[in-house]
């Protein structure tokens, strides 16, 4: 009916308003989460009250202000070595942020360019590519961590490397799934037969398709690359002595857990809020984008 | 002649007040006991919300704003669901259009025929299955036995779509809904299909309500037809007459611009956009009217 | 003298199927020595139903996909045989219509890049704003309005889904287009439009067509030949106007009684369906 209206062209009402009232409550509390975490990692030596490694053993393991005994100098209280926890804290979101974003991208990169490789050349290229994917995806994460750390030494550089090395498997089954999925479709045939060439064909008609999976795994794996970082610095491989960083936190926190339950406790809530945060955004971006392509 | 099926005036709207889009605009048909009546439309016409209306189907965000739907003297719209609900597939049948998706893919084809027997006839797993069997050699199934140990994906598309047909007139029903039911088969196929949808229904006495867009089949099967546009209707009555001499010039147009294998290319018409604009004014005009009753 | 644009010779496509573990990979053949001749500036209809090997037959004229054997030859050049890069230049006079325009057309990219992407491989864009005035060229061709350029191709029904899908196929000029079921699943009055909208510009351009399609009445109103097709084989073919007033094969005649034209016809519901009359109503030119 409204294919004989040849000349009617019903403006479209502004897209962007449109994808962002798709994404919808998600959308809004997850870059509102994460857009904190990446703020306070950006300000932290503007906003954080001490220096996270400054010792004070007079006011150690003093409760946060609000309780009695505590100190409003030290907001949140004091760790063991009378380290402000709160700088510690926003220190320690620097830690998860660099992780988080250098990690995610480059095992992202990685796993995307196998991906398509895989997905598009098919044949023998593919087999090989899968069984390396399902050979990768048997090692145990933690250990190959273990060992990147005894090979690399321990330090933000050896997580950054376990991560990746680990995870870039999780882009390339996703997107060379996704690729052979868009290569049955007519449009990459019709770009065949305008002559693109294969490289072409990925780049222009592909690739564009693959921006809202992508997005929405690389806001997942964020909150997974943060997480790891915690267990690494946990068990002591992440960076080295004073650095702040939760993991480290809830390791010293675990030994006091009855006479100062803070330390560990509050890394725990910036942990859990920051991984809803990404995860809550990776759904929201995904509602955004999605529907165009669905329809 | 008795009347099986009466719709006066039926009113349905899809969405809640200013978003509200009216689908069907005061449509009145009948159908006789053992009658054939075709209801043509294009895409957007409302044909299927009307037999998804009869049948008890609207989409969960529809109102029926006004009329009624009168089936064997009852009101269904006014009929408590319980009940509604054991008229469907007992007293009104449904063909589907796509035999794909409307068989349960993990359920063997013997097992949904004799569920539907079982519930709706009360009879016993054997007896059921029995009386299945005899449906497939009904419709023309060799080897029926054999057929119902399979699942839905064993079969051709053209097996399954005369399964659904031995479903639907399983139970004796005064009233078949036929939602497209050759639209996505061959024509070959088709005409096949449309014999046996003929031949069984005169076997089990059953009105026909076959809802359509094609006007070839509804010249071959439909003794009397009911044209559709903008959910009101144009024009209807006695097949023969409607084509030979059409008195709307919807109906005219709608003649014209369908390609006859017997006619040379240059009879084909367009159908004027002008036209098509004309009937949508009016409908809206029909809507501001009764927006400003209800008021 | 015809001038025959497209040639082919044996055509043949099979592929092989799975291989059990003792059992080698049996070829399953789809289109099975095909033999077709297109004069130039005319329209030759594909007809068949489904797996009549009509969809990979119209595949292998534009070289998605490479022939088992058998030669097409397109202007005297054989091409069945080349590979990508030398079939490359070649392309630019080849072109496809594709049935489902929902999934022809990039749905993340605006109507105006898809438009203009052929141009765009082929180095004969002159910058952005030529690009813009090709596409709005292009959308005027098909009768679009060109503020189309920037929509997305959900924000357009399917008739005009269609005719964007016609104007890329036009953007290189080509000689030669294959239409594959692109009036399918369209509305009669939108059929009819895309029909008459098609019909003029082969005539206007000289196009060399390939129409494919299971409906032979539609076949009727853009074709001068007809090839009928069943299991991958031609069965019949021949000037459009002598094979619907007098089909010689069964599975032609099968095919054309089929057809239910809207006339009321008592008797064509009676089994068995293989009735062995062809139409005859109606002038047969």
């Amino acid at each position: 009916m409204a294919d004989l209206a040849l000349n009617r062209s019903v403006a479209p009402p502004s897209r962007w308003v449109a994808g962002l009232k798709r994404g919808g409550a998600r959308l809004w509390i997850g870059a509102a989460l994460v857009g904190v975490l990446v703020l306070v990692a950006l300000l932290a030596p503007w906003i954080a009250p001490h220096d996270p490694i400054e010792q004070d053993l007079m006011s150690a393991q003093l409760p946060p202000a609000w309780i009695n005994g505590g100190d409003p100098a030290y907001l949140l209280g004091t760790d063991s070595l009378g380290r402000c926890v709160l700088s510690r804290l926003i220190y320690s979101a620097r830690t998860a942020v660099v992780v988080a974003l250098i990690a995610a991208s480059l095992a992202a990169a990685i796993g995307i360019a196998l991906g398509l490789v895989a997905g598009s050349f098919g044949g023998w290229v593919d087999q090989l590519t899968s069984r390396l994917i399902d050979v990768w995806m048997a090692f145990p994460p933690v250990l190959l961590s273990i060992v990147l750390a005894a090979v690399i030494g321990a330090g933000l550089t050896s997580v950054i490397a376990a991560i990746v090395v680990v995870d870039w498997t999780r882009f390339a089954r996703v997107v060379r799934a996704e690729t052979m999925v868009q290569l049955q479709r007519d449009y990459a045939a019709a770009a065949r037969v305008i002559g693109l060439s294969r490289g072409g064909i990925l780049r222009l008609e592909i690739l564009p398709n693959l921006v809202p999976l992508v997005v929405t795994l690389l806001a997942v794996e964020m909150g997974i690359a943060i997480l790891v970082e915690v267990i690494l610095s946990f068990v002591g491989i992440s960076v080295a002595g004073d650095t702040a960083t939760w993991g480290g936190m809830i390791a010293e926190g675990r030994q006091i857990v009855y006479q100062a339950p803070w330390i560990m406790a509050l890394p725990i809530l910036c942990i859990i809020s920051s991984v809803i945060g990404f995860n809550l955004l990776g759904d929201g971006l995904r509602l955004v984008l999605d529907p165009v392509q669905r329809r | 002649m008795t009347t099986i099926l009466a719709i006066r005036d039926l009113h349905v709207a899809i969405g809640h007040h200013a978003d509200a889009t009216n689908v069907l605009r005061g449509a009145s048909l009948e159908v006789g006991a053992g009658e054939v009546r075709g209801l043509v439309g294009e895409s957007g016409a409302g044909k299927s919300m009307l037999g998804r209306a009869v049948l008890g189907l609207l989409p969960a965000n529809a109102i029926v704003a006004a009329g009624s739907i009168h089936f064997e003297g009852r009101d269904l719209v006014a009929m408590p669901e319980s009940e509604r609900r054991n008229l469907l597939g007992r007293r009104i049948a449904l063909i589907p259009q796509d035999p794909m998706t409307s068989l349960n893919p993990v359920k063997r084809v013997g097992a949904q025929i004799s569920n539907l027997l079982r519930r709706h006839l009360g009879l016993s797993k054997r007896d059921a299955l029995g009386r299945a069997a005899e449906l497939l050699v009904e419709v023309a199934i060799r080897e029926p036995r054999r057929v119902l140990e399979l699942y839905p994906h064993e079969i051709s598309g053209g097996m399954r779509q005369r399964v659904l047909i031995a479903m639907a007139f399983a139970c004796d029903p005064s009233l078949v809904i036929a939602d497209e039911p050759t639209t996505a088969l061959d024509v070959t196929v088709q005409r096949q299909v449309l014999q046996l949808v003929e031949r069984l229904r005169q076997r089990h006495g059953a009105a026909i309500l076959f809802v359509t867009h094609d006007l070839g089949v509804v010249a071959k099967i439909c003794r009397t037809m009911t044209v559709l546009h903008a959910g009101r209707v144009l024009e209807e009555g006695e097949t023969v007459d409607v084509l030979a001499k059409p008195r709307h010039p919807y109906t005219r147009a709608l003649l014209a611009a369908t390609p006859r294998a017997d006619r040379p290319a240059e009879a084909l018409r367009p159908v004027p956009p002008a036209l098509i604009e004309g009937l949508w004014a009016e409908a809206r005009r029909l809507d501001g009217q009764l927006a400003m009753a209800a008021s | 003298m015809t001038d025959i644009l497209l040639r082919t010779g044996s055509l043949s496509f099979a592929y092989p199927e799975r291989a059990g573990l003792f059992r080698r990979a049996s070829m399953h053949e789809v289109v099975k020595r095909v033999d077709l001749a297109v004069p130039r500036g005319s329209v030759l209809g594909l007809v068949g139903e489904s797996g009549s090997g009509k969809t990979t037959l119209g595949r292998l004229l534009v070289r998605l996909l490479k022939p088992t054997s058998g030669g097409i030859q397109f202007d005297g050049v054989e091409i069945g045989g080349l590979d990508e890069a030398e079939m490359r230049p070649l392309r630019a006079r080849i072109q496809m219509i594709f049935q489902d325009p929902q999934s022809s057309l990039n749905p993340r990219l605006r109507l105006g890049t898809t438009l203009t992407r052929p141009l765009q491989v082929y180095g004969r864009l002159k910058g952005r704003r030529d690009r813009r005035d090709r596409a709005a060229a292009l959308l005027d061709v098909v009768g679009l309005p060109a503020d189309f350029v920037d929509r997305y191709p959900h924000e357009l029904s399917g008739g005009q889904r269609q005719r964007a899908g016609i104007a890329r196929a036009l953007a290189l000029e080509p000689d030669f287009i294959v239409a594959d079921e692109i009036v399918s699943g369209l509305d009669v009055s939108t059929q009819a439009h895309i029909l008459l909208l098609l019909k003029d510009l082969q005539k206007r351009l000289g196009l060399t067509m390939v129409f494919i399609s299971h409906d032979l009445s539609v076949i009727r109103v853009l074709c001068n030949d007809v090839a009928i097709l069943q299991h991958g084989e031609v069965v019949e073919t021949g000037p459009v106007a002598r094979i619907f007033a007098s089909p010689q094969h069964p599975y032609s005649r099968e095919l054309l009684a089929a057809i239910p034209l809207p006339d009321v016809e008592p008797g064509w519901l009676d089994e068995p369906s293989a009735s062995a009359i062809p139409h005859q109503q109606g002038s047969a030119a």
